[in-house]
């Protein structure tokens, strides 16, 4: 109590200090406080505005094809044509454009699931020190790469590849293989590089950072109780791992994928020169395809403001942003969620 | 001899041979991320190294870029980046600190966090799309009709620097709020509770403690925000790039070339022109401008990564 009387001491304000307010020094900073809140809570609405302006604006464009199309061709034709010629009319059927996203988009996830939850895992539980930061560094930069690059990669490293694997000479074992297991259409392999399996790939490399960032967050967020009650019943690293840590972070893995799906879904310049931007249904794993983004992103300087195929354009975007944004606010409320429950 | 009661039995070492596979499994997963990129960047970099010199850096692409150099499109990359960035930064920063120092658990709360989730997650090209749908085709005819003349076309602002960069700013917004959020969330509740009890209102603890405290986590997400809008393509394609303009070889003219109302050339999408759109193009050129781009992104990130390493060395918490 001694300690204590000196300071308290010192802490007393006599009334006149208190009052005296034409002796307190004039700061320019606490001055504009009030503008700055409403400048500040104006900033934190930006991103509302954000969003329903992009909805605007892209509405906008689209709304006079909106009632003029027909959408059951567009979702149930292949025939992408949007400008006619003379013995070919014009058709905005989008089928093939959403396959492609989806048959990409569906490979990317088969590779990049397993390997992103494995990562994740890895990187939190049993990864230490040095590695576990190099690993974490080689991730960030994973994700870090631009999508051009990707496709870089796709067009130039990754494609050639995949096209001397996928070559078989005619009748020969390898090539029958392929036809029947549907890895190729013809009996010669791939006909090009860049095709379906390239930009599943190349897409998987890019929703990987995605999976492996946000599942490491979901695994980091079970309580190290939870960890500690499975070693004290005997349970070695893996069995935690699957039978504790995987039913704990269920929904925050589950959310981590689907944003790794989003961002696959979305991506448009790597698969713009991935995948090889044919407009067909594919029937093998070495078909080139085309995906929606990458036809938005290929026809769009072609247009003539205001024609048809500007505005169905317009309207592809409708569809993708409709797309990512269920994605995302569904994975949201899943995250969501989990909080609640680990509040309760 | 008898036999030690606590050896393991054949089912505990089958069951621990077991999880020391999987444990190997997810490594391999690890290394079958890293030794591939690593493979892939140093192929990009072996190839580009042939071309790949000061001149290269400092000449302006002659011929559709077979010939030449990437002055031009590194300085309108450069040129990119600082318009999105004075843009977007102030703007994300303080609507992180809204939503981590003012707003109140509740509806408004919840409502912004799903729109930036949701904004995180738009396609990019859908960004280009909403760039050319209010940017260039309402904003810049509104800005023509007050500073231009109608009588001279030439004068009027054009889909170019401003577009793109405002575009590119409304892209990264998602990116820069999350991660100062997070910087902001850091800091310990009890450095805001300790100034508050000193009397000092929010917006002074605010500016003279939460700020300076997480300032560096802040500029992490800053330098994350430039390597990103760095390399984006699509949405810059329809808001004002393009992949040829005339760029002086000497003066001022070759250190400021774009107007705010002129196209301008950009990495991103000279790497995408030419690495597919161009025959006959050298090899040469094309991983040149790859390794020059992926160059710039890596040096940009590891100014982020040494940022929070020494960040870490230093925290007082």
């Amino acid at each position: 109590m001694a300690r204590l009387a000196a300071p308290l001491d010192s802490l007393l304000v006599m009334p006149e200090q208190v009052t005296n307010k034409s002796k307190r020094k004039f700061n320019f900073f606490d001055s504009i406080e009030k503008p700055t809140e409403w400048f500040i809570r104006l900033c934190g609405w930006s991103s509302i505005i954000g969003i329903a302006a992009i909805f605007l604006f892209i509405f906008k464009e689209a709304a006079p094809m909106l009632p003029r199309l027909d959408w059951v061709t567009f979702f149930t034709s292949p025939r992408w044509i949007p400008n006619p010629a003379p013995g070919n009319p014009a058709s905005f059927g989008a089928l093939a454009l959403l396959v492609g996203t989806f048959t990409t988009t569906f490979i990317a996830l088969i590779i990049a699931v397993p390997v992103g939850l494995g990562a994740a895992v890895y990187i939190s539980e049993f990864a230490k020190g040095k590695v576990k930061e190099t690993l974490k560094v080689v991730i960030e930069l994973l994700a870090a790469i631009p999508s051009i690059v990707w496709g870089f990669i796709g067009l130039m490293v990754l494609g050639p590849l995949i096209k001397t694997v996928f070559t078989a000479a005619p009748g020969s074992w390898w090539g029958q293989v392929m036809v029947t297991l549907h890895l190729a259409s013809a009996e010669t392999g791939a006909a090009q590089g860049t095709n379906l399996l390239t930009g599943g790939v190349i897409l998987a490399l890019m929703a990987v950072p995605v999976i492996v960032s946000l599942s490491e967050d979901a695994l980091r967020a079970v309580p190290d109780s939870f960890r500690e009650a499975a070693l004290a019943l005997g349970a070695n690293p893996w069995e935690t791992v699957r039978r504790v840590l995987f039913p704990a972070a269920r929904n925050g893995l589950l959310a981590a994928c689907m944003l790794g799906m989003g961002r696959a879904v979305g991506e448009t310049m790597a698969v713009l020169l991935a995948t090889g931007h044919n407009n067909r249904i594919p029937a093998a794993l070495t078909d080139p395809v085309r995906t929606m983004t990458a036809t938005i992103a290929a026809e769009m300087g072609e247009t003539v403001f205001g024609d048809p195929h500007y505005r169905v354009l317009f309207i592809l975007g409708i569809v993708l942003f409709a797309i990512t944004c269920s994605i995302n606010v569904a994975s949201d409320l899943i995250i969501k969620g989990v909080k609640k429950a680990n509040k309760a | 001899m008898k036999e030690n009661p606590f050896a393991s039995t054949q089912f505990e070492r089958r069951k621990f041979r077991r999880a020391n596979l999987n444990k190997w499994i997810m490594f391999s997963f690890c290394a079958a991320l890293i030794i591939p990129l690593i493979a892939i960047l140093v192929d990009i970099f072996v190839k580009a190294a042939p071309v790949i010199s000061l001149d290269y850096l400092w000449l302006n692409p002659a011929n559709k870029g077979k010939e030449g150099g990437l002055w031009a499109p590194l300085v309108g990359t450069f040129y990119l980046v600082i318009g999105s960035l004075t843009l977007v930064a102030p703007v994300g920063i303080l609507a992180a600190i809204y939503l981590n120092e003012y707003a109140k658990e509740g509806i408004l709360n919840r409502v912004i966090g799903i729109a930036v989730t949701s904004l995180a997650g738009v396609p990019s090209i859908v960004h280009g799309l909403f760039g050319l749908g209010a940017f260039v085709l309402v904003m810049l005819p509104a800005v023509n009709s007050v500073i231009g003349s109608p009588n001279d076309r030439a004068s009027n602002w054009q889909a170019g620097l401003l577009t793109a960069s405002l575009t590119v700013a409304v892209m990264n917004l998602p990116v820069i709020i999350a991660s100062a959020r997070e910087a902001l969330g850091g800091v310990p509740q009890s450095f805001r509770e300790a100034c508050w009890n000193l009397g000092a209102t929010r917006w002074q603890t605010i500016r003279t403690i939460v700020l300076p405290n997480s300032l560096s986590g802040i500029l992490t997400g800053v330098i994350l925000t430039i390597s990103r809008a760095a390399g984006e393509t699509a949405p810059i394609l329809f808001t004002g790039v393009t992949f040829f303009k005339f760029v002086a070889d000497a003066g001022w003219e070759k250190i400021f070339p774009y107007n705010p109302g002129e196209p301008f050339m950009a990495m991103s999408m000279h790497l995408n022109i030419i690495s597919n759109q161009i025959s006959q193009m050298p090899e040469g050129m094309k991983y040149g401008s790859a390794a020059v781009l992926i160059g710039l992104i890596l040096f940009v990130n590891s100014f982020a990564i040494i940022l929070r390493v020494w960040l870490r060395g230093r925290k007082r918490w």
